[in-house]
């Protein structure tokens, strides 16, 4: 879903810089009052593991490949606003080191994995896992279809801005200055390979680790309200 | 250190030692293909992306290192050297922006 340098254009690619401005900021903002200092340490795993997470390539059918992103466990641990910042960083080292995403496309591939995601995983999972205890299975299941809607949807997204280039940018005989493929193409393309393959590795690392974290140290859950007597029943089995 | 979080970074450390699998998977992303694969896909290479796609040379290209010996060990010690770097100046940023983000208030969050 790392869109490159040349399929979008700058009616695209401009705009998705302008709204991910404000994003950023509010992110920033929303750390420097919500992160604990027992947090921080989790925060760098956080920005590590995504970037590690996304190397683990997958072939599917058709011959294309990609990935889980792990932004939605980072969501639901941390906090949606501190998975802005966490994926941001990490595709931003992707881009300037290893060339994986495009300069002029980093706004829409930070708004597509690093914002679409996490809000998407969040509160789906929220939905999902209601007022149930912090260890429970509905909200195991809450963070893994969290995963699976965040993770999905996005790939719907970046194949929309795809595949809306032919319409928006082209010569004065039609021909696409961008991404050649319209919307008919890109969108089945990137939900498809997503839906069935890639977002169910994010629902599997995003429902083990959550589990593995509720039921050890649910502490470190940004949006945790535990009592003290629940810790005495958690289960201290290893998910992870 | 903290219990969960040792088994956590035990994880990471897991999953950097086998990350050379996701070189296995050979083909390319949908929407990532380079402006030679375009030209095989459709036809011809669009303008705009042809100027666009050669605007920024990484050093280390594809989670690559260019001097590399061929093949699937040199590629896999690229693979590593990229996993490395990546999770150490994305950990270290963050680190170090969460403890200038928290040095105010460390006391009242205990």
């Amino acid at each position: 879903m790392h869109i490159p340098d040349g399929y979008l254009g700058p009616l695209t690619y401009i705009p998705m810089y302008i709204i991910m401005i404000p994003i950023w900021f509010y992110a920033g903002t929303w750390l420097r009052k919500s992160l604990k200092s027992k947090q921080v340490p989790y925060l760098a795993l956080a920005a590590a593991f995504s970037f590690v997470i996304m190397m683990f390539n997958v072939p599917i059918p058709g011959g294309s490949t990609g990935h889980a992103v792990g932004s939605a466990l980072v969501a639901i641990i941390l906090g949606p606003w501190a998975a802005v910042v966490t994926t941001s960083v990490a595709l931003l080292i992707q881009c300037l080191l290893f060339g994986d995403g495009g300069i002029t496309a980093f706004g829409a591939n930070c708004f597509n994995m690093a914002v679409v995601i996490p809000f998407i995983a969040y509160y789906g999972y929220r939905l999902i896992s209601g007022k149930t205890d912090i260890a429970s299975n509905r909200r195991i299941i809450g963070a893994g279809v969290g995963g699976w809607l965040g993770l999905t949807t996005a790939a719907g997204i970046a194949g929309f801005e795809m595949g809306i280039q032919p319409i928006l940018e082209h010569t004065a005989d039609g021909t696409p200055l961008y991404m050649p493929y319209g919307l008919s193409v890109t969108v089945p393309a990137m939900l498809f390979g997503h839906a069935f393959f890639f977002s169910i590795i994010e629902v599997l690392v995003t429902a083990l680790a959550f589990a593995y974290i509720a039921r050890n140290d649910p502490t470190i859950i940004f949006d945790y309200k535990g009592t003290a007597g629940k810790r005495g029943n958690v289960k201290t089995t290893a998910t992870a | 250190m903290d219990r969960v979080l040792k088994r956590l970074l035990i994880v990471l450390v897991v999953l950097i030692i086998l990350a050379p699998l996701g070189l296995l998977a050979s083909g390319t992303a949908f929407g990532e293909w380079s402006a030679d694969d375009i030209q095989k896909l459709v036809g011809y290479v669009p303008s705009g992306l042809q100027s666009l796609s050669s605007l920024w040379n990484p050093p280390l290209p594809d989670y690559g290192y260019p001097a590399a010996p061929a093949g699937f060990i040199g590629d896999s010690l690229g693979y590593y050297l990229s996993a490395i770097i990546g999770a150490v100046v994305g950990g270290g940023a963050l680190f170090l922006i969460g403890k200038a983000l928290t040095k105010n208030t460390a006391e009242n969050n205990e």
